[in-house]
């Protein structure tokens, strides 16, 4: 039963970094543009969808309350202050699509709320991840560390890291569904994107090696776990090649592995623990009462259903848009 | 007052603040979501453009509303873990399951469809389109389904055991979801959202008509408006005697704070109007009529019921808020009823869209569902104090280690954030109902096969009877 909800919660969170993730990623590509014209097709782009996507993270942060109410009261004291930041992110992003086409004098604003709403919600989700593999003073299953405790230079790291990620996702999304110069330009993005991502990597590498971070050992441990960054290098290659030969559909899905992989990593270097090193997931799990009582409905029928809904979606939505098409 | 004790303070200012901003727009979603359905439902049914004119009216007005409901909600469903982490650890293994199966069942059915109600009427056909209205406006009601019984639950918890660590246990449930102040105030609460909408719709239609009698949409707002005013009004006025006397039966101590009772006494009088004060135990400058009050709660000409003096001073709710909240409430629930009679008076004479002071008493009463409604909640959820779980679990108990200065920033950050973002959000609702609804803004076409994605042609290429080409209202 735990082990049920525990998937639940990391095929939602993962399919709220593929899906949210590129919207987010299409809001910074859109803070770097001023041609209105590629500025609207962006945002058809992901409006018809991103209400959906977003709703991935709701998802992820209930579950995490009805199914490990440890970890949800632990977590979120915790990160007090960044998910704060967080959702005055996702207010103002979600907000801007809405009021960026009613507004007249007042536009330039929501255009800024759009990116820079995008740009606060993504470092800080990349910020949180960094600060788990860091390590959260916990005592007791209670956070100890104060406002700041989630705090490090490991974290800030992450965070760009993160936005340079889900820029990637934004830009290949932006292949799949746009057409003539906004696709061009994405073409053009992704590699210095791609680039970027990798440095990245390498210096969370050297550094993780460095401070001697308690994941590493882990990784010696277990020498599997290669397998991950394994699919992520023969993915990324394929990645390469359909971007220099310009087929559409392939760098989303690519990259979309790549992240799936980088998720997986990260998963199975905590396992079996939910917050790193302090709380594990049989501690953290709600009575197995409650836990059933989600599965018997909820489980294995509403979740699945859920999932079709979203292809539903996507679906509906699927193919090339123009700037403002079928605006109600 | 120790700096605890603010922090505690600051935290439910913080909710307080964060849920009243909220509890507006869901209100908005439920009422305008069923109103939308309905709308769309007629148009397929008649053929009559004026109902896809209305549709298309309110749906842009919808999704402004929406987006702001789905990111105030956002902050709700965090809060509980970031400011009450002690209440979601303690209480997470019942309230925790019902808002995961609110999230599940509810949210994600409006979330999954909305993208297809709002873009999607060229993409899917029109009996594809109308079901996805339907599963957004259901999905607004199971919703209400679910977090109005995790919030009875803590209102009037049963069907639970506590554990050793003081966690709430689920023991039964059926009791737990069903628990006895809930079918009351799922109903009030979903009637409250549809006569808050309705009260809007007739005053968006009303404005309309001040300026132009003839205009069928502003017409066809502000009858369906009125018709919802003569029948559902009343009905609420029974729908909330019924909670009442429930809540008098599981709370009572919240029914003698809204009524300013502080003393039991044989044909208790019906306090209306003074000043309740928590210090001298009494009810300063009161307005009272005898026995009315005993005979609304007990039904009996000289029945009695508990006064707040009854109850130890640490488990009294403040008096003040909840007796004014209480007040303005049943005002203008008895108001809105009136304007529903008024209304069907002048249907009867054949005047009802020409007589002025109806059409002006409509566009003032415009908020006064809203208004009503959030009063109804500042009773119920301070009426709740000083407990979280009723009862069980005290409000001072169930706050997370957060320090002072950490809420004190955040209360901060949200008041700033909520003005810009909501104020624009109201002030971009009010622009668009004041444009005039004009006629034929189109629907989704009927017999039109359903053209596969990416072959859409943009409705200037292709001129289609249905999608004049004339510029959308002015933007």
């Amino acid at each position: 039963m735990v082990m049920f909800w525990i998937a639940v919660l990391i095929i939602s969170t993962l399919l709220y970094v593929l899906l949210d993730g590129s919207d987010l990623g299409v809001g910074m590509l859109f803070g770097l543009t001023r041609d209105e014209t590629r500025r609207a097709t962006m945002i058809s782009a992901v409006s018809s969808v991103w209400d959906g996507n977003e709703t991935w993270l709701v998802v992820a942060g209930v579950l995490l309350w009805s199914a490990f109410p440890a970890v949800y009261a632990t977590l979120f004291s915790a990160f007090y202050l960044p998910l704060l930041l967080m959702l005055a992110g996702l207010i103002l992003r979600g907000v801007a699509f809405e009021y960026r086409h009613k507004a007249e004098r007042t536009k330039w604003v929501w255009d800024a709320a759009f990116a820079g709403g995008s740009l606060a919600a993504t470092f800080i989700q990349g910020l949180m991840v960094g600060a788990l593999v860091q390590g959260l003073p916990v005592e007791n299953g209670e956070y100890t560390g104060g406002e700041f405790g989630w705090f490090s230079p490991f974290a800030i790291l992450c965070g760009i890291g993160l936005c340079l990620g889900y820029s990637l996702l934004g830009a290949c999304w932006l292949v799949q569904k746009c057409e003539d110069d906004v696709r061009e330009v994405a073409y053009r993005q992704i590699p210095v994107l791609a680039i970027g991502l990798l440095v990245f990597l390498v210096v969370v590498f050297v550094y993780a090696l460095a401070e001697n971070l308690r994941v590493m050992d882990r990784w010696v441990e277990r020498p599997f776990l290669f397998v991950f960054p394994l699919v992520g290098m023969v993915t990324a290659l394929v990645a390469a090649r359909s971007v220099r030969l310009r087929r559409d559909s392939i760098p989303f899905v690519m990259v979309a592995l790549i992240f799936a992989a980088a998720f997986g990593t990260l998963a199975i270097s905590f396992w079996p623990y939910m917050i790193p090193f302090s709380i594990t997931i049989t501690e953290a799990a709600a009575p197995h009462s409650s836990l059933a009582f989600l599965f018997w409905f909820a489980g294995i029928i509403v979740f699945p259903l859920m999932l079709l809904y979203t292809t539903i979606n996507l679906t509906v939505f699927r193919g090339k848009v123009r700037p403002n098409a079928g605006h109600y | 007052m120790d700096i605890g004790s603010t922090a505690i303070l600051l935290a439910r200012a913080q909710f307080a603040f964060t849920i009243g901003f909220h509890i507006i727009l869901p209100a908005f979603s439920i009422g305008l979501a069923n109103y939308l359905m309905v709308l769309e439902g007629l148009w397929l049914l008649t053929g009559r453009q004026v109902y896809m004119d209305v549709f298309q009216y309110w749906l842009k007005i919808f999704a402004v509303g929406f987006a702001m409901g789905v990111v105030s909600g956002l902050v709700m469903s965090y809060q509980f873990g970031t400011n009450w982490g002690a209440f979601a650890d303690k209480a997470g293994p019942i309230v925790g399951p019902l808002m995961g199966y609110e999230v599940l069942t509810a949210f994600f059915l409006e979330a999954g469809f909305l993208g297809i109600m709002l873009f999607g009427r060229h993409r899917v056909g029109p009996y594809l389109h109308f079901a996805a209205t339907c599963f957004v406006a259901i999905g607004t009601l199971i919703s209400a389904f679910w977090i109005l019984s995790a919030n009875s639950w803590m209102q009037t918890p049963t069907g639970y055991k506590t554990s050793l660590d003081g966690r709430f246990l689920p023991d039964s449930w059926l009791h737990i979801i069903f628990n006895p102040s809930f079918p009351f105030r799922w109903v009030h609460m979903v009637i409250a959202a549809f006569l808050s909408v309705a009260f809007l719709v007739g005053a968006v239609g009303a404005y309309h008509l001040l300026r132009d009698r003839q205009n069928q949409a502003a017409r066809t707002m502000f009858s369906m408006a009125m018709w919802m005013a003569a029948f559902v009004a009343p009905i609420q006025i029974l729908a909330g005697d019924f909670h009442g006397l429930n809540t008098l039966e599981h709370q009572p101590a919240k029914v003698a704070a809204l009524e300013g009772d502080w003393h039991a006494e044989p044909g208790q009088r019906l306090i209306l109007l003074g000043w309740p004060n928590m210090g001298t135990e009494k009810t300063d400058f009161e307005v009272s009529i005898p026995h009315l009050g005993a005979l609304i709660l007990t039904h009996t000409w000289n029945g009695e019921i508990k006064g707040l003096a009854d109850f130890p001073r640490d488990q009294r709710p403040p008096s003040p808020p909840i007796f004014v909240a209480f007040r303005v409430m049943v005002l203008l629930g008895v108001l809105m009823a009136a304007i529903g009679i008024a209304g069907l008076w002048k249907r009867y004479r054949g005047r009802l869209y020409y007589s002025n002071w109806l059409l002006r008493c409509m566009v003032i009463m415009g908020p006064a569902g809203f208004m009503a409604l959030l009063s109804g909640w500042v009773v119920t959820e301070v009426g709740r104090q000083p407990y979280t779980v009723y009862g069980m679990l005290r409000t001072e108990e169930s706050v997370s280690p957060i320090g002072l200065p950490g809420v004190a920033t955040s209360l901060v950050a949200f008041a700033i954030v909520y003005f810009i973002v909501f104020g624009a959000g109201f002030f971009f609702l009010l622009r668009l109902m004041r444009h005039m609804p004009i006629v034929g803004e189109g629907g989704p076409p009927q017999g039109v096969p359903v053209r596969s994605a990416g072959l859409t042609p943009l409705p200037s290429l292709h001129p289609d009877p249905r999608h004049p080409t004339e510029p959308r209202p002015a933007e």
